[in-house]
């Protein structure tokens, strides 16, 4: 694995991931949506050719992931890691996903859009994803004919992808503006910018563990330069807040502060049943607490692990077996007892 | 004025519904004018909702017509009534058969109609040779007017060149 979530990215301690995507459709095809079984072949079979028998050089760094042959745990494994997305793994279409095998990169086919390029990099480095994600389209474009129109752009199956057709979004942990309760003038302050604010796993996802993922909603009339310079810039001023109340609530009671991030460390270390809710919000004060220097022996990347070992599918494929949720508590406490261990 | 329904309240809805075809005008009250369903207030607003309410007609009432002409996409068979009630478009021409309706949600979903950003190579590559055989023409025409016919004829053999170019 060298993947993302184990490696260390800048300013680690607020943004956890960085991620860009470009939407994207061939011009001779309807859109995923009104196409036929034998359309949806024919693209799958062509993006997937373009990729990997192009003569560049990528062709040797992407395996290609078949959604239909997997079984469901397999599927929901690329969701827990990012690579595709809920819908994707849901697999009512013939689709699948060219994957990196650094698993950076990402092109899911037959999504909403027939092409979805992303890239998700550690920390934050959004320029960088974009420059990655510029370069893949550009080598793309050699191969196929995208259904572009000078007026509005790269066309696409959604009215709000149009035009540049990019997401640039950031996952921060946002601990102290969750408790100070800043978050709120935060959020409200994104959503004037023309800026969302989603959950841990994008669109209609829920918010767990302090996870936030902000991301641009104008995808018309900026160019994509403007639009990550944009969320770049407020990613910059969250993490500076967020690194401000910090320290903040530290001055203010030390004490407190190491209490409660070592009571989480030491409920991780020994508890014997562990929901997954219950483990993203004890993992958010632990990370708090790695970043605050309070606790030295573990790293956030060990952390980034522990919450995609723990999540369901991850665990049930560990034991080769599907698991009630009951079962999956317990073995979810086992699981970060163990990881923690090791760290000690 | 009274209600027509409940003829106590006093009425301020506007209310229209098609009946086999014939227009009926109701003014009712509030609470019978959502009694009868006919506005989806209380049910949560998706994209859909959204997406109609800018065009300016409630689709979720099939009771009350929109009042336009059916347009249909020649390449994919969609109509405008089908992208309002799901959101989404049938294939790229849906855009250029359906640019004047759509440019007002579009203004509200970017603030912006043009796009400005990346384009495909072939794109740019075209609108360089268009505005290259423009260039051409021009020079060609007043190269035939100040009768210089010498470069004309250069000038001529060189669109020819481009445009067999870019007929390729």
């Amino acid at each position: 694995m060298g993947a993302w979530y184990i490696e260390s990215g800048p300013e680690a301690d607020v943004v956890i991931s960085s991620r860009v995507r470009l939407a994207r459709n061939f011009s001779n095809y309807p859109f995923p949506f009104r196409m036929t079984k034998e359309q949806e072949k024919k693209v799958l079979a062509e993006a997937t050719d373009a990729v990997l028998n192009g003569n560049s050089a990528i062709s040797k760094d992407f395996v290609f992931v078949d959604i239909q042959t997997l079984n469901p745990i397999e599927r929901q494994i690329m969701v827990e890691k990012h690579l595709v997305s809920p819908q994707l793994a849901e697999g009512q279409r013939t689709s699948g996903a060219l994957v990196s095998r650094d698993e950076k990169i990402s092109i899911m086919v037959n999504e909403e859009d027939h092409l979805r390029i992303q890239c998700l990099f550690p920390g934050f480095q959004i320029e960088k994803a974009w420059d990655l994600c510029n370069k893949l389209d550009t080598l793309l474009e050699e191969r196929i004919d995208m259904a572009f129109d000078s007026h509005f752009g790269y066309l696409t199956c959604c009215p709000t992808n149009i035009g540049t057709g990019i997401r640039a979004s950031a996952m921060l942990h946002l601990p102290a503006l969750m408790m100070t309760g800043y978050i709120r003038s935060i959020l409200e302050a994104c959503s004037k910018m023309g800026v969302a604010v989603r959950g841990l796993y994008g669109e209609n996802t829920e918010a767990s563990g302090n996870m936030f993922q902000i991301s641009n909603q104008v995808t018309l009339g900026q160019d994509e330069e403007e639009i990550i310079a944009g969320i770049t810039n407020i990613t910059s001023q969250i993490i500076e807040q967020e690194r401000m109340l910090r320290n903040e609530l530290y001055k203010q009671n030390p004490f407190r502060f190491e209490d409660k991030v070592q009571r989480s460390l030491g409920a991780l270390k020994h508890s014997r049943i562990m929901s997954s809710e219950e483990a993203m919000k004890l993992l958010s004060d632990v990370r708090l607490g790695v970043d605050m220097g309070i606790i030295k022996n573990i790293n956030g990347e060990t952390l980034n692990e522990i919450i995609l070992v723990s999540q369901s599918a991850s665990l049930q494929k560990s034991v080769g077996k599907q698991l009630t949720p009951d079962e999956r508590d317990i073995k979810r406490a086992e699981l970060i007892r163990n990881k923690l261990k090791l760290a000690d | 004025m009274l209600c027509q329904h409940c003829q106590k309240r006093v009425a301020n809805v506007h209310f229209t519904q098609i009946v086999n075809s014939n227009k009926v005008e109701m003014y009712l009250c509030e609470q019978c004018a959502k009694e009868k369903g006919k506005f989806g207030m209380e049910s949560p607003m998706s994209i859909q909702d959204l997406f109609s309410g800018f065009i300016g007609f409630d689709y979720a009432n099939p009771y009350i017509k929109p009042e336009i002409k059916e347009t249909v996409c020649e390449k994919c068979g969609m109509s405008f009534e089908e992208f309002q009630k799901n959101g989404k478009l049938g294939c790229g021409n849906c855009y250029e058969v359906f640019a004047e309706k759509l440019g007002p949600l579009l203004k509200r979903l970017h603030g912006n109609v043009e796009h400005h950003g990346k384009a495909p190579k072939r794109v740019t590559e075209k609108v360089q040779t268009t505005k290259e055989l423009e260039k051409l023409r021009d020079a060609l025409n007043k190269a035939i007017q100040t009768e210089e016919y010498e470069r004309a004829a250069q000038l001529r053999d060189q669109i020819r060149m481009y445009e067999a170019g870019t007929s390729k």
